[in-house]
């Protein structure tokens, strides 16, 4: 240990005569939820993501931090004239952090088992479309579809799809070896996951050479922590009424972001009164959307029209179709024939834009007269009761993952909407690969929904972000949950 | 003394038993199922079932059931449906924040609660006892979650001589040490304003006693009196409350923890029920009802050698 520190002290010695100030090379980044396991590819649990995607794990295309998709793993590749077979080259010189070479063979391993009939990914949809996967050369790999997926370079970007390998996947539950920048050195649960810098990461080299995750889950807490420079940064800090409070202080920074979280007021649409598109109408305008960010989240968070993230290029602004207006809910209401109003379920989840948001949006409709019975559940009991069970009337959640308008397409999912003509547009939507063409048709999708009203489109969940004001690097938004470390340095 | 400690034993036994059932079902009966959790929004039927099948969750209940209690008389708890790793080992790594946590808690509400329940009973009536009679109203009346709150404000935000919370691991046992004060007088003073109260009218229940008078007749000064006949009587109600305090301090510790983010039991628990980990919540609970019907066994143990006439009796 005493040999290790003296090395340490070495380097920074001679990082010290090049630059006038060693900058620190270690940071400690706090995050709310801790991950269940460290395996991104077989759990929903975005504090997976939060912590190893990009550190820790790579794929063959990442996300960089503007959402755009970028080459990963592979350097290139080729999309055959019909879009039914993509030939990747892989970048040369890869190695796992266990020191094991990463290869086509690796490539195969990582899809086969996320496609395989007792794959635990929970994104298994993401791989649907591949037919087979083929070892050319070391280096190149070859994936053909059974059918044309414009989105395939964008669903391998995901945590999901990350790049494992058969030597280490055993214990990647708890000893998770990837090819990132970042080495897995240490987890304590409950409490942290230490990582150190790679030294043979094949890309540009981080500025980092230590880096700590910690999880408080407490809001009260969090601001302890951070007030108290326990932790240098909190990735999504969960006490918006706190940030002025930082915002004033000059050793802080707070960057607000935006995810791909939609916060929508999820409606039963097989379930009377409101499988009628009327009540759907009447609930949207009940819904002053301005009062919920302002009352439940402290003002944080986009308005949003459609299912779509805002800041999309393809986001269409449809916030017209369902204007806070009172009056014309109540036409409505009498239109379907439910002018005194009705009584209803409204199922909440235990986040606070649910817990809050669900006060407000319970006072607004009963502006309109309609009751609703509030119920406060677990996240596992929500999953069972609404989103299995659809046990409900209304529900509010956010969905996080990117680029989910999908979901509308399947009409057993808990909201029940599955529309022919919805589904016919993802089907076409996935064939096509010319983005002018994609673009039209991802407008088509949220005009659709947005004119049914499957739902109530509330607001794009806001991510802040509180850090020493000397830390340069940090993510701004989230397009796919991530704490990328690769780029971040203390600036003195 | 033989048979008192069989049928101690005895009970003790049928208790655990009857606890592990109990904790089984109303875990399992719960809603929610621990593979969905997992796999989110998004996840098929047919992975959400493939993931059931991989955590043995498709085996009927009482099968188990059996496998758990088997398992646990062997010390395997089994494995964790979500961290995927030895229940023995995640709770043995909690124990060595909540168990030092719990103990320094409690030396520390009895070294305050002794002195002080002394000093007020043989001062009874006097501004000194009104005074420790004021101040432990106010402890019992203060949430300790609300005082831990305030002791982070104060020591760590403001003074930054402790850090706000966390926990850095046995390496290097003066900083373990150090993580664990607030928590500990956060946890200790609620706890120590009760046994001062408790401390204090059982001595002066004692005080009143025939063979009290007695020493006194005999020359012993009212000091003396109470240290040498009035402590030893009055410890058994005192006992009582610690036995108590204890249990509650290893179960109870929860809200501390997190005002803390300590890696403790508490926080263990809290987080498998939110993730649905049946296993680790039932194998938890039953290490705590055994915690609490241990340490009761034991407080009868001293019951008994404190108090002649209990051994007597049986």
């Amino acid at each position: 240990m005493k040999r290790l520190n003296l090395g340490a002290f070495a380097a920074i010695s001679i990082c010290a005569g090049a630059a006038a100030h060693a900058a620190q090379t270690d940071i400690t980044v706090a995050m709310q939820l801790e991950p269940p396991h460290l395996d991104p590819t077989s759990a929903a649990a975005g504090a997976i993501d939060s912590v190893l995607y990009s550190n820790v794990f790579e794929g063959l295309t990442r996300f960089d931090a503007d959402g755009a998709v970028i080459p990963g793993l592979a350097k290139d590749w080729e999309i055959s004239e019909n879009g039914l077979t993509y030939t990747f080259h892989l970048q040369e010189g890869v190695t796992f952090h266990d020191g094991t070479e990463f290869e086509a063979s690796d490539v195969k391993f990582s899809l086969d088992r996320a496609r395989a009939e007792d794959s635990t990914n929970a994104q298994k949809a993401l791989f649907e479309s591949m037919d087979t996967v083929e070892v050319v050369d070391p280096l190149t790999v070859r994936v053909t579809l059974s059918q044309p997926t414009g989105a395939l370079l964008f669903n391998l970007a995901w945590g999901d799809a990350v790049m494992v390998a058969p030597e280490s996947i055993d214990d990647i539950k708890s000893r998770p070896i990837g090819t990132g920048a970042f080495k897995f050195v240490n987890w304590v649960q409950g409490d942290r996951i230490e990582m150190e810098r790679n030294s043979a990461y094949w890309g540009d080299a981080p500025a980092l050479e230590t880096a700590t995750f910690r999880f408080i889950s407490d809001p009260t807490a969090a601001f302890a922590s951070v007030m108290a420079e326990d932790v240098d940064a909190f990735v999504g800090f969960p006490a918006p009424e706190n940030l002025p409070q930082f915002e004033a202080d000059p050793r802080f920074q707070v960057i607000v972001g935006s995810t791909e979280g939609e916060t929508i007021l999820a409606m039963n649409n097989k379930q009377p009164p409101f499988d009628n598109p009327l009540v759907r109408k009447a609930v949207a305008h009940a819904i002053d959307r301005q009062a919920i960010i302002d009352g439940a989240m402290f003002g944080l968070g986009t308005p949003i029209g459609t299912h779509f993230a805002p800041h999309n290029p393809n986001y269409v602004d449809l916030i017209d179709l369902s204007n806070f207006d009172p009056e014309k809910s109540r036409q409505l209401l009498a239109e379907a024939g439910l002018a005194d109003g009705f009584t209803t379920t409204l199922k909440l989840p235990p986040p606070s834009y649910a817990r809050r948001g669900g006060e407000i949006i319970a006072a607004q409709l009963r502006e309109v007269g309609i009751q609703t019975e509030i119920t406060n559940l677990e996240w596992a009991q929500w999953l069972e009761e609404v989103f299995r069970g659809k046990n409900f009337g209304l529900s509010i959640v956010s969905h996080t993952e990117p680029m989910d308008i999908g979901i509308y397409a399947r009409p057993d999912y808990y909201f029940q909407y599955g529309k022919p003509d919805f589904v016919t547009i993802m089907e076409t939507l996935n064939a096509e690969t010319d983005p002018d063409a994609r673009s039209a048709l991802l407008k088509d999708a949220q005009r659709m929904i947005a004119e049914d009203h499957v739902n109530g489109y509330l607001f794009q969940l806001a991510f802040p972000t509180i850090a020493n004001a000397k830390i340069d690097g940090l993510w701004e938004n989230q397009p796919t949950q991530a704490t990328d470390l690769t780029g971040v340095r203390w600036t003195e | 003394m033989l048979t008192y400690l069989l049928k101690r034993l005895t009970s003790l036994v049928i208790s655990l038993l009857v606890a592990s059932l109990v904790i089984f079902l109303v875990v399992e009966v719960a809603p929610g199922d621990p593979a969905s959790f997992m796999l989110g929004l998004n996840a098929q039927p047919d992975t959400v079932a493939a993931l059931r099948t991989e955590l043995g969750l498709d085996v009927p209940r009482y099968a188990r059931y059996f496998a758990w209690l088997s398992g646990m008389i062997s010390g395997d708890f089994g494995m964790s449906y979500t961290y995927r790793t030895p229940v023995a080992q995640m709770i043995a790594d909690r124990f060595w924040v909540s168990m030092p946590l719990s103990l320094m808690a409690l030396a520390l509400s009895t070294l305050i609660a002794f002195p002080a329940g002394l000093f007020a009973a043989a001062r009874r009536g006097s501004a000194g006892d009104m005074g420790v009679m004021g101040t432990t109203q106010l402890g019992v009346a203060i949430p300790n979650f609300w005082f831990a709150m305030m002791l982070v404000l104060v020591f760590a935000i403001n003074l930054r001589w402790f850090s706000a919370g966390g926990f850095p691991g046995w390496d290097d046992p003066l900083l373990a040490l150090k993580a664990l004060t607030l928590p500990a007088i956060a946890l200790a003073l609620p706890q120590a304003a009760i046994l001062t109260r408790v401390m204090r009218s059982a001595l002066l229940d004692i005080l009143g006693e025939d063979f009290m008078r007695t020493a006194r007749a005999k020359g012993l000064s009212a000091r003396q009196a109470i240290w040498r006949h009035g402590l030893r009587n009055a410890l058994i109600p005192v006992l009582t409350i610690i036995g108590l305090q204890f249990s509650f301090l290893l179960a109870g510790a929860i809200i501390i923890e997190q005002v803390f983010f300590l890696p403790g039991l508490g926080r263990l628990v809290f987080q498998a029920i939110t993730q649905r980990d049946l296993i680790v919540v039932e194998s938890v609970v039953m290490l705590l009802v055994f915690a609490v019907i241990v340490v009761n066994f034991a407080v009868d143990l001293t019951y008994a050698a404190v108090d002649p006439r209990l051994r007597a009796r049986t």
